[in-house]
């Protein structure tokens, strides 16, 4: 009996020790640098260290728990710019989604010099944002007539005079969306990338089958090809939803983070930061977590569900 | 493309700068009047009769102008945080590098901001290592009101007996040395004087609105404002006044309130005799929305360069910026008085609207000594004259004969200007107010050319900016 104990401790020692042994780095790395700074930053974001010499404890700081998220969710400025993110996202999402989804179906069709056009809409991810945004600060400058350059003038060329465009630098409301312009020419690729290997995954029989039982195009897209590809649409949904969080060089090198129209919460956080305002930038940061949970944690669940149903 | 230019003129004087600082190793051994100079503060062991026989190529080191070394014991590594890493200040850089070999050859050079990345990021990464307890020597920042958090936070000494010591009090003029002093302590020494109520005048525009061509002073904004309206009405494609991003819409708005409200007046606003709400400030405000609707459509997304730009080709008629265009100017190859024309901004002559840039010793320095030699060094003539003629800004020494050093026409008039008149400091350039208070004016001035507020808001939002 005895030996049958050991015999099975040792066993399950065997089984478990040298996975845990091996991601124990890792997980002690993950949990100070990650969760012990994200448990920091929570901390700070509830003191009152508005300044230097509060954050180096020079000065006498108060616990002030959630003060510091009211006061600035009260405020005009951080409507505008969580209204901004919000606009941001959602032409972000569906410009890159809907050109991703595009581009993907066309070269499904066995377009001719598949090769070249992937290549052709995949460049722009290769390219880094900053270096992005000094290009289209260009592009998107709002002279006209003229003086214009830019897309204004390419659009004067085209005898287009009536499409130019004062893009983000008057619009308070919608200027922002300009910006997300050059955020959808660089990841639109990318979710062609994504969409062309979901339609790739979908063997041919299935289609044969179902042209088989007379359904039309529409319908085999419908209820065949799209059931098929929501997965993958999920996964480009999360993806470019975070990176649009993340969106900050972007806007850095094409506005500037002291223009109001162009102020989103991550700006928001920098320009607190650059002011020795740890606790502000820290609670802006935290919001930023919290708007990022929202999103992944459905996922999570939703992912863990199907391997389990698997 | 300018940006462009601006970025491998960047890494060329970083690759001079980094060259600069590789040579200086050699140099100790072989220049023989800097270490004598200092052979009677420092060990030296490198200093030996034989040493006199060496040929010297740098005839600025053999003979410095000044008085050598005046802190003893100084050797050993400097580290220091400065982000003059592009362009004519990485130049000047270069000559006060150059000075502090000569005075101290067993100083080591070691910028932290050049590894840091120049501007923005690397004030972050100084805030970083100064709140981390992990200071710098010493490092730059604009004099006045910027450093405010790091004195409030004890991060910097006070360094009154270096002016002492060093004879500052009498070399800078009274007026800034009263206006770095707060409570009877000075925590920063400046390396070097801009103004910042400057008009420049592009010739062809003014001929083609019919202004005058040779004198751009215009005594009150209402006059401005005319002269505006002239160039709007006789050539309208010219843009009357060229501008750039926020911080550039800032400045204007500083040198409209010199204008409206006097130095006194104006001067009042920070120590609060003048009222932000009162009925001047929305005076002047008034006349800054007007002077903002003569500006160019693209302002928003431009930095100070093409603006001043336009002027050079003629495309704007005038500009309001600090007096580092005129680097822009001979880079394009424009002459003052042929092609453009400078003068104080409008309604501002006999006020001088100051910033500098400074250097002060931590609190905790690793160096000290090494830190009060980098001030001498950037506080002595020959470090003035040698970093000044080069950036194009002036010395904050009143005791420095420029026209015999050599310094252009324009220098000779700010530095005439900076001796004998009224000096205010700068909103925008963090002379008068701080990071906190410049980032709060910067958003309210934003909004309000954008249309978020209107007049009344735009007033308001200063007043809380500044309580």
């Amino acid at each position: 009996m005895a030996a049958s104990i050991t015999r099975k401790r040792r066993g399950r020692f065997r089984r478990y020790g040298p996975p845990l042994l091996l991601i124990s780095p890792s997980v002690i790395l993950i949990g100070i640098f990650v969760y012990g700074l994200i448990g920091s930053a929570f901390q700070t974001s509830m003191t009152s260290a508005h300044s230097a010499a509060e954050f180096t404890g020079k000065q006498p700081t108060e616990f002030v728990f959630l003060g510091n998220y009211t006061a600035w969710l009260a405020t005009k400025e951080a409507h505008h710019a969580l209204l901004n993110q919000l606009i941001f996202t959602a032409v972000f999402l569906g410009g890159t989604l809907s050109l991703g989804f595009l581009w993907a179906w066309l070269l499904d069709k066995r377009a001719k010099a598949e090769g070249i056009f992937r290549s052709v809409y995949l460049f722009p991810m290769a390219v880094s944002a900053v270096a992005a945004g000094v290009v289209w600060k260009w592009l998107l400058n709002p002279n006209r007539d003229a003086k214009a350059y830019g897309l204004n003038r390419l659009f004067q060329t085209l005898g287009l005079d009536f499409m130019q465009n004062s893009w983000w630098t008057k619009n308070l409301t919608w200027g922002i969306a300009a910006i997300a312009m050059p955020a959808i020419w660089q990841m639109a690729g990318y979710v062609m990338a994504l969409f062309l290997a979901g339609f790739r995954g979908i063997p041919n029989e299935l289609r044969e089958a179902a042209r088989v039982d007379g359904a039309n195009e529409w319908k085999l897209y419908r209820h065949v090809i799209f059931p098929q590809l929501s997965p993958v649409a999920l996964s480009a949904i999360i993806i470019i939803g975070h990176m649009s969080l993340k969106t900050f060089d972007l806007i850095m090198s094409i506005s500037k983070h002291t223009n109001y129209q162009t102020k989103i919460p991550a700006i928001e956080m920098y320009r607190y930061m650059a002011e020795g305002d740890y606790a502000n930038a820290a609670m802006v940061g935290v919001v930023l977590l919290l708007i990022v949970l929202v999103l992944i944690i459905p996922y999570l669940i939703h992912t863990t569900r199907a391997e389990k149903n698997r | 493309m300018r940006r462009i230019s601006f970025l491998t003129a960047g890494m060329a004087a970083i690759a001079l700068t980094l060259s600069g600082c590789g040579g200086s190793g050699d140099e100790k051994t072989t220049d023989s009047s800097a270490a004598t100079e200092a052979s009677e503060t420092t060990e030296a062991p490198e200093t030996t009769p034989a040493d006199t026989d060496t040929e010297t190529t740098e005839p600025e080191e053999t003979e410095p102008a000044g008085t050598g070394a005046l802190v003893e014991g100084a050797s050993g590594e400097l580290d220091i945080f400065t982000w003059w890493t592009a362009g004519s200040e990485a130049l000047g850089l270069e000559q006060l590098i150059l000075v502090l070999e000569a005075k101290y050859p067993d100083i080591e050079f070691v910028n932290g901001g050049n590894a840091a990345g120049q501007g923005g990021s690397g004030k972050e990464v100084l805030a970083t290592r100064m709140n981390a307890g992990d200071p710098p020597d010493t490092f730059q920042a604009h004099a006045g009101k910027e450093m405010q958090d790091y004195i409030d936070a004890d991060q910097l000494t006070d360094v009154g007996y270096l002016y002492d010591q060093f004879g500052l009090r009498d070399a800078f003029p009274e007026d800034l040395v009263a206006m770095l002093t707060q409570d009877g302590k000075i925590y920063s020494i400046p390396s070097n004087v801009h103004r910042a109520n400057v008009l420049w005048a592009s010739v062809p525009a003014l001929e083609a609105a019919g202004l005058s061509t040779t004198d751009a002073y215009y005594a009150s904004i209402d006059d401005f404002i005319a002269a505006l309206e002239q160039v709007k009405t006789n050539a309208p494609d010219i843009t009357p006044l060229s501008i750039g991003t926020t911080w550039c819409q800032v400045h204007l708005l500083e040198t409209v309130l010199i204008a409206e409200l006097g130095a006194d007046g104006y001067n009042g606003l920070f120590d609060g005799t003048t009222d932000w709400a009162g009925a001047d400030v929305t005076a002047a405000l008034e006349k800054f929305a007007t002077l903002m609707s003569y500006t160019n459509e693209d302002r928003d997304s431009v930095e100070w360069e093409p603006p001043i730009q336009m002027i050079e080709e003629g495309t704007a008629a005038f500009n309001i910026m600090g007096d580092w265009a005129p680097a822009s100017f001979d880079a394009y190859g424009s002459v003052a008085g042929a092609d453009y024309l400078y003068a104080p901004s409008p309604g501002t002559q006999g006020i001088f609207d100051f910033l500098a840039d400074a250097y002060g010793v931590t609190n905790g320095a690793p160096h000290p000594k090494a830190a009060e030699a980098w001030i001498d060094v950037i506080s002595s003539k020959e470090g003035q004259i040698g970093f000044n003629k080069v950036k194009g800004s002036i010395p904050a020494r009143v005791d420095i004969d420029l026209e015999a050093e050599g310094f252009s026409a324009y220098q000779l008039s700010a530095a005439e200007d900076f001796a004998s008149n009224a000096i205010v400091g700068s909103i925008q350039h963090g002379c008068a107010v701080t990071i906190k208070q410049g980032n709060a004016i910067n958003e309210a001035v934003s909004k309000f050319n954008t249309g978020a507020t209107d007049l009344a808001g735009f007033q308001a939002e200063l007043v809380t900016a500044m309580s």
